[in-house]
């Protein structure tokens, strides 16, 4: 064993470069967005403390709030459309890759199914547009043009992309399951369909559960899809405007938008409380008890 | 492959036979890796055509008379492709070494003292970042830059990305890190080791988790587009995926260019995940699952 003031020393300094850097560059800066949040740039003041002025700024100015409700609502959908479509497709390749059927294919498979996420969104959302463009006739409607489609035009090029990630998570989770487990369910006759959801799936809940709380987190930190295809202030009408586009205009301005850094700082700490908020809550009340099951 | 981590004995009812069942597995498969792939061969065999035949035939291959490589001739002449390769090698290297360095010194330390009273705090601190959304303190950020100076330089980027990195990088290690045998550090120290030569002998033991830290850390570094556009936007410090996006604005008119530029700034990603897909697929997996 260490002797105790050697560990406390040796820790401090092995721990200090990693420990500064992510302080400094990324808690910090939540931590003093949300305090920038409280104040007021003024010209001749400097900054001064305004109390929950900018939050009543956002929530009750006609516009400014009409358009966080809108990409609020809109990144609900782009969320929604993601757990429906991406998380069980996801599953049903994880299910596949673990049946049983497949023998040297099963890496092979795994990693092409992959390939799309290591793909920069830029590129994701020319090949779709390119591919879905009304002129080829693949498809003889503007998707994108639409106010009604665009939104989930747009979540599954995002699913097309990212059905990788719940695939890997879900694969390994199945691949944690006894064999022993899976084969005396076999024995006993049990199609591989009864056996995957009597058997396998209640032992990768939890998994399940972190890639649906994982996949909101992503979704509410969306920026780079919608902006590489339509731009900060993404139409038609603002109808494919989400959290992470509206932060953008907020602080970085943009037409008929003034820059705005600390109202930026107030949309910050309202994205970062329903994050923070809807992540505890799963944690207290939903993964706690899937814990509990599953020992 | 060298590697037997995903290797698994053979269950007792398997026969070669290609039963009803296997056949039906692999269709379902196939089919999703025509639609993972489809799309990204469709922009392949057209960045290889004359713009009348991506008109004329956006799905058939390139022909003798159809083939082209003008496009990937004009994005080396008129877009800023060379430097903007340059940037993103330099941002994801220089990020993911430092990442992969500070990490490692880490998560040792939080394993090797474990039981320090600091210890709790500091694991939790860093485990709280794996899903902290960093970019939510951007304007702060651009402050920081700004006072210090190194706004529109690729050291903000490289800060930023590693600040980014760190927490999953050490929660990662942190799980190799618990598989070195104690015996092993207790026999340096009796050897009169000090603490630093200590981590040295450990060191080896987690080559693993190394590759599968920097393979994580690195493709959400070079294929972000956030941090480019606001830290470092200027023409000379523009990333790969940052110029794409802006050469898809410019040359809208160019098909041929555009596809060359698209298929090229995907290229090297692409290739070394097919390469590392093992370490990959072990490093995301384990990196969230604590």
């Amino acid at each position: 064993m260490t002797r105790p003031a050697t560990a406390r020393w040796s820790l401090l300094l092995f721990v200090l470069p990693a420990l500064a850097i992510y302080v400094m560059f990324a808690v910090a800066p939540l931590v003093s967005s949300v305090v920038m949040s409280f104040f007021n740039a003024d010209r001749t003041l400097g900054s001064v403390f305004v109390g929950f002025e900018n939050y009543i700024y956002l929530f009750t100015e006609p516009v400014v709030s009409a358009r966080f409700w809108n990409a609020l609502v809109n990144n609900i959908k782009y969320f929604a459309i993601h757990v429906l479509v991406e998380v069980p497709i996801g599953l049903l390749m994880a299910a596949l890759l673990t049946s049983g059927a497949l023998r040297r294919s099963e890496g092979v498979y795994r990693t092409i199914l992959f390939i799309p996420a290591t793909l920069s969104v830029v590129i994701v959302g020319f090949i779709w547009r390119l591919i879905i463009n009304p002129l080829w006739g693949v498809v003889g409607f503007p998707l994108l043009g639409n106010q009604m489609t665009a939104l989930p035009t747009i979540s599954l090029m995002g699913v097309w992309q990212y059905v990788g990630i719940p695939m890997i998570f879900l694969y390994s989770a199945l691949l944690a399951v006894p064999n022993d487990l899976v084969e005396a369910s076999r024995l006993d006759g049990a199609s591989p369909w009864r056996t995957f959801w009597d058997i396998k799936f209640p032992l990768i809940v939890p998994q399940f559960g972190l890639i649906v709380i994982l996949t909101f987190i992503w979704t509410f930190n969306g920026f780079d899809l919608v902006f590489a295809l339509n731009g900060s202030a993404p139409g038609p009408n603002y109808s494919t405007d989400i959290l992470g586009t509206y932060f953008y205009r907020t602080f970085f301005g943009s037409s008929g938008q003034v820059a705005d850094l600390d109202l930026g700082a107030t949309v910050a700490t309202v994205i970062f409380t329903i994050m923070l908020l809807v992540t505890a809550l799963y944690f207290w009340l939903v993964q706690r008890r899937l814990r509990a099951h599953t020992v | 492959m060298t590697s037997l981590a995903g290797y698994k004995p053979k269950p007792v009812a398997d026969d070669r036979r290609w039963t009803a069942e296997r056949v039906l597995v692999h269709v379902i498969l196939l089919g999703f890796v025509v639609l993972a792939l489809g799309p990204i061969f469709v922009v392949i065999i057209n960045s290889l055509k004359t713009t009348p035949a991506i008109f004329g035939g956006p799905f058939s291959l390139p022909t003798a008379e159809t083939f082209s490589l003008d496009g990937y001739v004009r994005v080396f002449t008129r877009g800023n492709f060379i430097a903007n390769y340059s940037n993103s090698l330099i941002v994801t290297v220089s990020a993911v070494v430092l990442t992969v360095l500070l990490s490692t010194l880490a998560a040792y330390a939080l394993v090797e003292y474990r039981l320090t009273a600091l210890v709790p705090i500091l694991t939790g601190l860093f485990l709280i970042g794996v899903m902290l959304p960093i970019r939510l303190g951007t304007i702060p950020i651009i402050k920081i830059m700004v006072a210090w100076g190194i706004m529109d330089t690729l050291l903000a980027l490289i800060l930023v990305y590693t600040a980014m990195s760190i927490p999953l990088a050490v929660t990662l290690m942190m799980t190799y890190f618990r598989t070195v045998p104690t015996e092993l550090k207790e026999a340096a120290r009796m050897d009169g080791a000090n603490e630093w030569q200590t981590f040295l002998i450990a060191l080896p033991l987690v080559r693993p988790g190394l590759a599968a830290v920097a393979t994580v850390t690195m493709l959400p570094i070079w294929n972000d587009l956030w941090f480019p556009l606001i830290l470092a936007p200027g023409k000379a410090n523009q990333t790969v995926t940052l110029g794409v996006q802006q050469f898809v604005g410019q040359f809208l008119n160019d098909y041929p260019a555009l596809l060359a530029a698209l298929t090229l700034g995907a290229m090297p990603l692409v290739l070394l995940f097919t390469v590392f897909s093992r370490q990959f697929i072990s490093g995301l997996s384990q990196g969230y699952s604590k």
